[in-house]
């Protein structure tokens, strides 16, 4: 079973690997991205650190970036032990940390006061929203990750199948018949239960709330048909073909982009190959890529460098 | 990760809690709901007492009988004093989760796991109050031809009534607050309000708070009041 989820691994990273070189060679050229990081002399003299929030996918992220720049040929050093994004920016603010990722979604509701419901869906449109606030901070925000990190419905494959749903609106005239379990706070939220009822117009048998660590339990025990779960969930990768998520058609749920943060003035001092590095090293990190990562560290027990390693590796940018 | 997202509040107030008790409040993530309010308190109140009335039961039906039994015979002291200690120790939301890949989550599951913590002060004190029924008056009781159901009936319970009823508050209180986690195994109560902060404010937090500790004094005064009713006539005389 687990030489099994490795290999399934690897093969998912290594696909994704060909996938992100192809667009590359297909969509840009020259040194715009794409290939090997090539190591720059100049960036010696520039010492960089690396933050990140103490939780897997951030630890993996904060890894993924520091070991590209250091790539590139900066001396970086990380503090990936950062308590909650308050604390991120604060750290940020006061020069302790050059830099780290920040979802949009949570930049805007978290820092700049947005109502989940003004949080654009779409991660462009997030990004710009968040570094046009962000730069009135003296900070500058780069683009955003390909995949996102959000709420979604998820349900058991054979469930989907069942009822025929690829998309939150193929619930339609079938949630009725429908138990959707939650975390507490979903019941309330826009982003959440009360968005899925005002968007979608969708009305559940019931909606009950149940702790986050439990809701792929109640989908296994057939106690929930629908259950809100997180689109990078690791059991997303390590059980592809019992669970599915619905694509969210209508939008309700913010984008939860990564955007790398940092100051104005550290930028400038650390010259082009900053965001260069930042922004070709995420390429390859689309939401299968993000979830297999997540299954290394949460399931398979590597730790976030090793995971970020593997990655840099099987997708060319070091090796 | 949205549910990381710290929304900005002011901090809690009495003023601002009791005006979350009395009518709805604006929130900042329900898309312009809103939250709280009487009704709402009342609804999840009357949720949390239906929860505690039914882990009260189930501890008792568990706990009366055991203690009663050991008491009367005098045997079982250590497994009573084991049990009552253990119990206190077991973390309720890791016994929850253990228990929902077993039955899933819900009321049953909940009813088990407060029961848990029913249980240790009930039987224990049952087993301490009946066991330590002076001697004599047990003797005297098997003297006038008492069987041994009608010693324990009419002698070592009406005499254990105060030890036995301390067992009782002290798992009632136990139970109503931490029917407060409930939130979390599918059954909503005031807990709500205070597991999610970001949706309901810290006045919603400290409302929840209030409303629960309302509620453990009103079941100890009427716990009191019962076992006033319960302690028999010649007793309530003898210790004014």
């Amino acid at each position: 079973m687990a030489v099994a989820m490795l290999s399934a691994l690897a093969l998912t990273l290594g696909v994704a690997a060909c996938g992100s070189s192809d667009d590359d060679t297909g969509t840009t050229a020259g040194n715009e991205g794409g290939g090997a990081i090539v190591s720059n002399p100049d960036n010696a003299k520039v010492s960089l650190k690396i933050g990140s929030k103490n939780f897997p996918e951030q630890e993996i992220l904060g890894e993924v970036y520091a070991q590209a720049l250091q790539a590139a040929g900066y001396k970086v050093k990380t503090d990936l032990n950062l308590g909650s994004e308050t604390v991120a920016l604060q750290t940020l603010k006061s020069g302790q940390i050059s830099g780290y990722p920040e979802y949009a979604s949570t930049a805007l509701t978290s820092f700049f006061g947005l109502e989940p419901e003004d949080v654009p869906a779409d991660a462009q449109g997030a990004y710009e929203k968040a570094k046009a606030e962000f730069e009135k901070e003296d900070l500058t925000a780069f683009p955003p990750t390909p995949f996102s990190s959000a709420n979604a419905v998820g349900t058991l494959t054979k469930t989907a199948e069942k009822y025929g749903l690829e998309t939150i609106s193929d619930l339609e005239g079938q949630s009725e018949k429908m138990t959707l379990y939650g975390s507490p706070e979903c019941r309330q939220r826009i982003d959440c239960l009360a968005g899925l009822e005002k968007y979608y117009g969708l009305k559940f048998k019931s909606f009950k709330p149940v702790d986050i660590g439990l809701r792929y339990t109640v989908l296994e025990k057939g106690q929930a048909d629908l259950s809100i779960v997180f689109t990078t969930d690791p059991q997303l990768a390590a059980e592809k073909d019992k669970f599915v998520i619905l694509e969210d058609d209508q939008e309700v749920f913010p984008a939860g982009n990564v955007i790398f943060v940092t100051k104005k003035s550290v930028a400038e001092k650390a010259g082009p190959d900053f965001e260069k590095t930042i922004v070709q090293v995420q390429e390859g990190l689309t939401l299968p890529v993000m979830q297999e990562l997540d299954a290394r560290v949460e399931l398979e027990k590597q730790t976030p460098k090793e995971a970020a390693a593997a990655y840099l590796e099987s997708a060319g940018y070091t090796g | 990760m949205i549910g990381a997202a710290l929304s900005p509040a002011p901090l809690a107030s009495i003023e601002g809690a009791i005006e979350f008790i009395l009518s709805p409040q604006n929130s900042n993530v329900t898309g312009g709901k809103k939250v709280g309010g009487f009704d709402q308190v009342v609804e999840l109140a009357v949720n949390q007492i239906e929860l505690t009335l039914l882990a009260l039961a189930l501890s008792l039906l568990v706990a009366l009988p055991i203690g009663l039994y050991l008491g009367h015979r005098g045997t079982g002291e250590l497994f009573a004093t084991v049990i009552g200690n253990a119990g206190r120790a077991v973390p309720e939301l890791a016994l929850i989760a253990f228990m929902a890949t077993a039955i899933g989550v819900g009321v049953l599951n909940l009813t088990i796991a407060l029961a848990v913590l029913g249980v240790p002060p009930i039987l224990a004190n049952t087993f301490v109050g009946i066991h330590q029924v002076d001697r004599a008056s047990v003797d005297a009781a098997r003297g006038i031809g008492m069987t041994e159901f009608e010693v324990l009936r009419k002698v070592e319970i009406p005499l254990a009534i105060p030890t036995i009823f301390a067992g009782i508050r002290g798992a009632t209180i136990a139970i109503v607050a931490t029917a407060t986690i409930a939130p979390l195994a599918g059954v909503l109560t005031l807990g709500d309000f205070i597991i999610n902060q970001n949706v309901y404010g810290d006045n919603g937090v400290l409302a929840g708070a209030i409303v629960v500790a309302l509620l453990a004094l009103a079941l100890e005064f009427s716990l009191a009041g019962l076992q006033r009713l319960l302690t028999s006539r010649g007793l309530k005389l003898s210790s004014a």
